[in-house]
């Protein structure tokens, strides 16, 4: 075989680039999340009154230093924790609440399929972001309540996903034929259809996680999530706001964070859709 | 047809009353009362139970989603707690600028999603292929409300070109040029999404449709490259497109909350945030129910449009 035949074509070839790039950002910003403890860096809420709005590569302060002269690479790194862990733990908690509900109403249809319709139909009838604003407004702003909000706006979509591929799962043969030899219901939903539908699934996790952050950042950024002095992206930006005049890093580098992470996640979801779905290219 | 017309209208009332139920239960079991808020923490309990006796807060519950929905129905949103002014009024006027700058968004962002969609799926691998996924690839990656303070320290701070923030200059005359010059960056900021959005599925279902037969056929009986892309190609990806405008109204009247705070523009999304800080719920209520009962409108409105546009839509239930 010569090497131009083997040779996957250019467009492919530039795709698994770019989701190497992503992967990279994405264990670079979990590693840094997970060793922040462990790494060299300024307690991240240990205030400095005379050391106020420092710029960049400042000794001391490599990223600089915010209005209350708190050090920003340490806040930046520290953050990263918070938005991975808001992220992921919001994303596990709607596809799991989801895929429960798609799987149940999928497969045994009937009234619980139809109740639980009409609920998705009226949750959906909501723009999402509003959603989550009107729980976080029903449960009071916090870290916690905006992740729960996030994730709950979120259930609907894994729900139709999972009940649309299991309706089509339902009906192949090798489920009937599971059926005739007296496979029970239950065995059946984990033996095969649970692995029929595990792959979109994970494709659909890992395009949403980058949604997630975004919307929890945002969530802290107009006051409704994580709270002050917690070290979140979202809020650091919103602190930074006041100071853009003076001191515009102090909102920039927050921000860069969060675009970093979620085109991380973007990539490295885009790249899974297309290893896994090959339809999709 | 008029089956298809009853039943999405049908539909289209229940979820509407479902919303507007959903947003009174929200909002009723928050924790937070708004008769301390509005008193504050000296007032007697005999002041706190007078007052919440007045906004009506000691009913049952469902009497008072009765009573409010009643009203609303009728266009009376209650008074809001920290405003102490009827809530329909202002949300109208709030309102009003929110759609000027979802407006704004939707103007830069179709024809510019559109074109660069069309431009990269009749050159594939071409550089304004490439250009057209990174378009897409960082716009929806990209936080608004981090952009929106990027272009805020850009062109307002450093180079002093566009108006920052608010929708009128303190001492202007309010008239169209000041409001114009005020609406370039949020929606610039807002039309990034739809912009991502618009190109991708463009460029994708242009793929699909030129590598249908009817496509080889119109180039085979000698139709010139512009005809067979403008005349036969494109009018098959608008199905898609009609889909898309409906979903990204949508986003746009209620995403445009971030572009609102950074940008402190008047519309609906900014009061609402301030509003759920206050916990004004009536406020709150008013806002979200209006937003709702749009996108309800927009996806109604999508689905009839739909029904024109492809025929067989008609009969599918």
């Amino acid at each position: 075989m010569s090497t131009e035949a083997s040779a996957p074509p250019a467009p492919a070839r530039r795709r698994g680039r770019w989701r190497a790039v992503g992967a990279l950002i994405v264990a670079l910003v979990a590693l840094a999340a997970a060793l922040a403890p462990a790494l060299p860096l300024a307690d991240p809420n240990r205030t400095q009154p005379s050391g106020r709005l420092a710029p960049p590569l400042s000794p001391g302060h490599p990223l600089g230093s915010d209005h209350l002269g708190r050090d920003l690479l340490s806040r930046v790194v520290w953050g990263a924790r918070v938005s991975l862990v808001v992220g992921v733990l919001a994303t596990l908690l709607a596809m799991l609440a989801g895929t429960a509900v798609g799987l149940v109403t999928g497969f045994y249809g009937g009234l619980t399929d139809h109740v639980a319709m009409r609920g998705i139909d009226l949750v959906m009838a909501f723009p999402y972001i509003l959603l989550a604003m009107l729980l976080v407004a029903a449960l009071g702003p916090g870290l916690v309540n905006a992740m729960l909000a996030v994730a709950v706006v979120n259930v609907s979509f894994y729900a139709r996903g999972v009940r649309a591929a299991v309706l089509l799962l339902r009906e192949q043969e090798f489920v009937e034929a599971a059926r005739a030899v007296g496979s029970t219901e239950g065995r059946i939903l984990r033996r095969h259809i649970l692995p029929g539908i595990a792959g979109p699934i994970l494709v659909f996790v890992s395009m949403n996680i980058g949604v997630m952050i975004t919307e929890s950042a945002g969530l802290s950024f107009i006051g409704l999530g994580a709270q002050p002095p917690t070290a979140d992206w979202g809020t650091m930006l919103a602190d930074g706001r006041q100071f853009i005049t003076v001191a515009a890093h102090v909102a920039a580098i927050p921000g860069l964070a969060i675009f970093l992470l979620v085109l991380g996640c973007n990539l490295l979801g885009d790249g899974l859709r297309d290893a896994l779905d090959p339809r999709l290219r | 047809m008029r089956r298809y017309l009853t039943h999405r209208l049908l539909s289209a009332l229940f979820v509407l009353v479902g919303v507007s139920f959903v947003v009174f239960l929200a909002l009723h079991l928050a924790p937070g009362d708004p008769a301390q808020v509005l008193l504050g923490p000296m007032a007697t309990p005999a002041e706190l139970g007078n007052l919440r006796a007045q906004l009506g807060l000691d009913r049952p519950m469902i009497v008072q989603y009765g009573r409010w929905a009643a009203r609303a129905a009728q266009g009376d949103l209650g008074r809001s707690i920290m405003l102490r002014r009827p809530v329909l009024p202002e949300l109208a006027r709030r309102f009003r600028a929110t759609l000027i700058l979802a407006g704004g968004a939707l103007v830069l962002a179709f024809p510019a999603g559109i074109l660069l969609g069309v431009l990269a799926a009749t050159r594939p691998g071409s550089p304004v292929d490439r250009l057209s996924q990174v378009v897409a690839m960082v716009g929806i990656s990209m936080p608004a409300f981090w952009v929106g303070l990027l272009l805020i320290i850009g062109f307002s701070v450093q180079l002093g070109w566009l108006p920052g923030t608010g929708m009128y200059s303190p001492a202007g005359d309010g008239g169209a040029g000041d409001l114009l010059a005020h609406l370039v960056l949020p929606a610039v900021t807002l039309s990034l999404v739809p912009l991502a959005i618009v190109s991708r599925l463009t460029r994708s279902s242009m793929l699909d449709v030129i590598a249908q037969d009817y496509v080889r056929t119109a180039r085979a009986k000698g139709a010139s490259e512009p005809r067979v892309i403008g005349w036969h190609a494109f009018r098959n990806t608008l199905v898609a497109l009609v889909t898309v405008l409906g979903l990204q109204v949508g986003y746009l009247l209620a995403g445009a909350v971030y572009v609102e705070t950074v940008f402190a523009w008047p519309g609906v999304g900014f009061m609402m945030v301030n509003a759920i800080l206050t916990r004004d719920f009536p406020l709150v209520q008013g806002g979200v129910l209006l937003i709702a009962t749009t996108y309800v409108m927009i996806n109604l409105a999508t689905d009839l449009l739909y029904a024109v546009v492809d025929p067989r839509v008609r009969h599918v239930h």
